[in-house]
């Protein structure tokens, strides 16, 4: 069994814990990695689109030999209704770029890769292997972790935590809290396969191009929730998630959720004689800055999805993942380099820095739409879709009302649905909390 | 008008999946109980594997097969005790293949 002394140890393989494990390693610290799957990946869910520009920060040359999927040259949003969807479509071939800046990926295969990379930087990688509890010294500062493996416990001047959102050691030493009900959104998703001229014919893509489908609406039955369609190269992933709170409140199955998705008849046509190759669930950091738990302590720093860093609002997760990872890294590297110890003191260098970046900023920005979207779902996910998709039809059908009759049809119904004031104060509401 | 969809079987989903079970070591345990709590009941229709099935007494029961780890169960009912989760051994539970 491991005896030495680490400099750190990073629990879990995912996008934070790799990004952090390979800074540190690529400067030349002595780092462990822990990772409880058979092989990095296997136990990481994501839609999935990564971001080019966070990783280049970290592998200049990823395009070389990561495996990427499709570079996404449009975005689609949708506003649906049962059988309808309203749509804001951006397609820009200034996206065929050389360096394009988003792509789509699929995480086990893309973890793999990073994972090599890691050990490549001269980190040591563990699979198969539970970190089950911290270790403390007599002063209460954390030295390593214990793991289900057998043998003493193993030793480090500084954990990182990137365990994920559901991540059981910093909660059960309470370093931060668990969750809440509200702050978590469960995300169901599945994997179909079609051949890759198929996909490319269904969303007018040519070569490595790539199509992102995002949806709200009746689709999440009054629930906050969002559902998403991503081009791979030849498969599409598909899934759709809610708010556990909502899930718990109306007892709504997620999987019948799913299908109502795969069955509304803008989306099934789109995957329609595909091979469906998985099916997976996970839960999605919702809660936004005001859920950003304590990021540091004597002997520990936390990253990453457990640390609650994703932008809900542009459904960001793994960048702010990798990038939280990246800083805490290079903090970790300072700190060693002056020779400090990891104290609580010094490594408030990691939040300082994370401030100081996209991620705390993009936070703080929209602090105030969780609350604003989570505890109006009906209003926001039922009752405006339903409506924009009258006004839709109402415009476009042509049956031999006169317009103006139209018009005032439209604006009765908004008015019967939220009265002229909850109109002017949902608007209100939405500008301030998006500011 | 809601959307037609046919009757959906977990089942049917999960065996597309991979998993190494840890035959006689489940990882999440339900705490013995008479009635359960609305959160414990409501596990039985929105664990995404439906792991949670209430049995012909009004208990609730588990079985961690087919679980995904995805933490729903704990994030509603460890805190109150009715629950207990732990990580599958390391190696064991649900392998992605795509993730």
């Amino acid at each position: 069994m491991i005896e030495e002394k680490f400099d750190a140890i990073v629990v879990g393989a995912g996008m934070a814990g790799n990004a952090a494990a390979f800074t540190m390693a690529s400067c030349g610290l002595k780092v462990l990695q822990l990772e409880r799957g058979e092989y990095p990946g296997s136990k990481n869910v994501q839609g999935a689109i990564m971001y080019a520009h966070m990783l280049e920060k970290i592998i200049p040359d990823f395009r070389d030999d990561a495996p990427l999927e499709r570079h996404l040259v449009e975005q689609r949003f949708w506003m649906m209704d049962n059988t309808s969807h309203a749509g804001i479509h951006y397609r820009s071939d200034d996206f065929n770029e050389a360096k394009p800046n988003r792509y789509t990926i699929i995480r086990a295969q893309f973890d793999k890769w990073f994972s090599r990379k890691v050990r490549e930087a001269g980190a040591t990688v563990l699979c198969e292997t539970t970190a089950t509890e911290l270790a403390y010294d007599t002063a209460g500062k954390v030295v390593g972790v214990r793991t289900d493996r057998a043998g003493e416990r193993i030793l480090a001047d500084v954990v990182v935590l990137a365990e994920g959102v559901n991540g059981l050691l910093g909660t059960r030493s309470g370093l931060r809290e668990m969750p809440k009900p509200e702050t978590v959104a469960l995300a169901v998703k599945e994997m179909h396969f079609l051949p890759e001229e198929l996909i490319e014919q269904r969303f007018g893509l040519k070569g490595n191009e790539g199509c992102v489908i995002e949806a709200a609406g009746t689709i999440s039955r009054s629930m906050t929730g969002l559902a998403f369609l991503y081009t791979n190269k030849e498969s599409i992933s598909l899934g759709i998630g809610c708010l556990v709170s909502d899930f718990a409140a109306t007892m709504e199955s997620p999987y019948v959720l799913l299908d109502a998705f795969k069955n509304h008849p803008s989306v099934r046509a789109l995957i329609a004689g595909s091979e469906v190759k998985e099916y997976a669930a996970h839960l999605i950091p919702e809660g936004g800055y005001k859920a950003v738990p304590q990021l540091f302590g004597d002997g520990w720093v936390v990253v990453g999805d457990a640390a609650q860093l994703n932008n809900a609002i542009h459904r960001e997760g793994s960048n702010l993942a990798m990038t939280s990872g990246r800083i805490a890294g290079e903090a970790i590297v300072q700190i060693k380099g002056r020779n400090l110890t990891a104290s609580k003191k010094n490594l408030a260098l990691y939040k300082t820095m994370l401030e100081s970046s996209f991620v705390l900023k993009d936070l703080r920005k929209h602090k105030d739409m969780p609350a604003l979207l989570h505890t109006n779902s009906h209003t926001w996910f039922m009752t405006y879709p339903q409506l924009i998709s009258l006004a839709a039809q109402n415009l476009v059908r042509v049956d031999g009302t006169p317009k103006l009759e139209k018009e005032k049809a439209t604006t009765a119904a908004y008015i019967a649905a939220r009265s002229r004031w909850g109109l002017v104060r949902d608007a209100l509401r939405l500008a301030f909390a998006w500011r | 008008m809601t959307i037609a969809v046919p009757t959906v079987r977990v089942e049917d989903k999960l065996y597309q999946n991979r998993y190494l079970v840890d035959a006689g070591r489940p990882h999440i345990k339900v705490r013995p109980h008479k009635s359960p709590s609305p959160n414990l009941l409501a596990l039985t229709r929105i664990c995404p594997a439906k792991c949670y099935e209430l049995n012909a007494t009004g208990q609730v029961e588990i079985a961690a097969d087919g679980c995904m780890e995805c933490g729903t169960c704990r994030v509603l009912c460890e805190a109150s005790g009715e629950i207990t989760w732990d990580y599958p051994r390391g190696g064991f539970g649900v392998l992605f293949k795509f993730g």
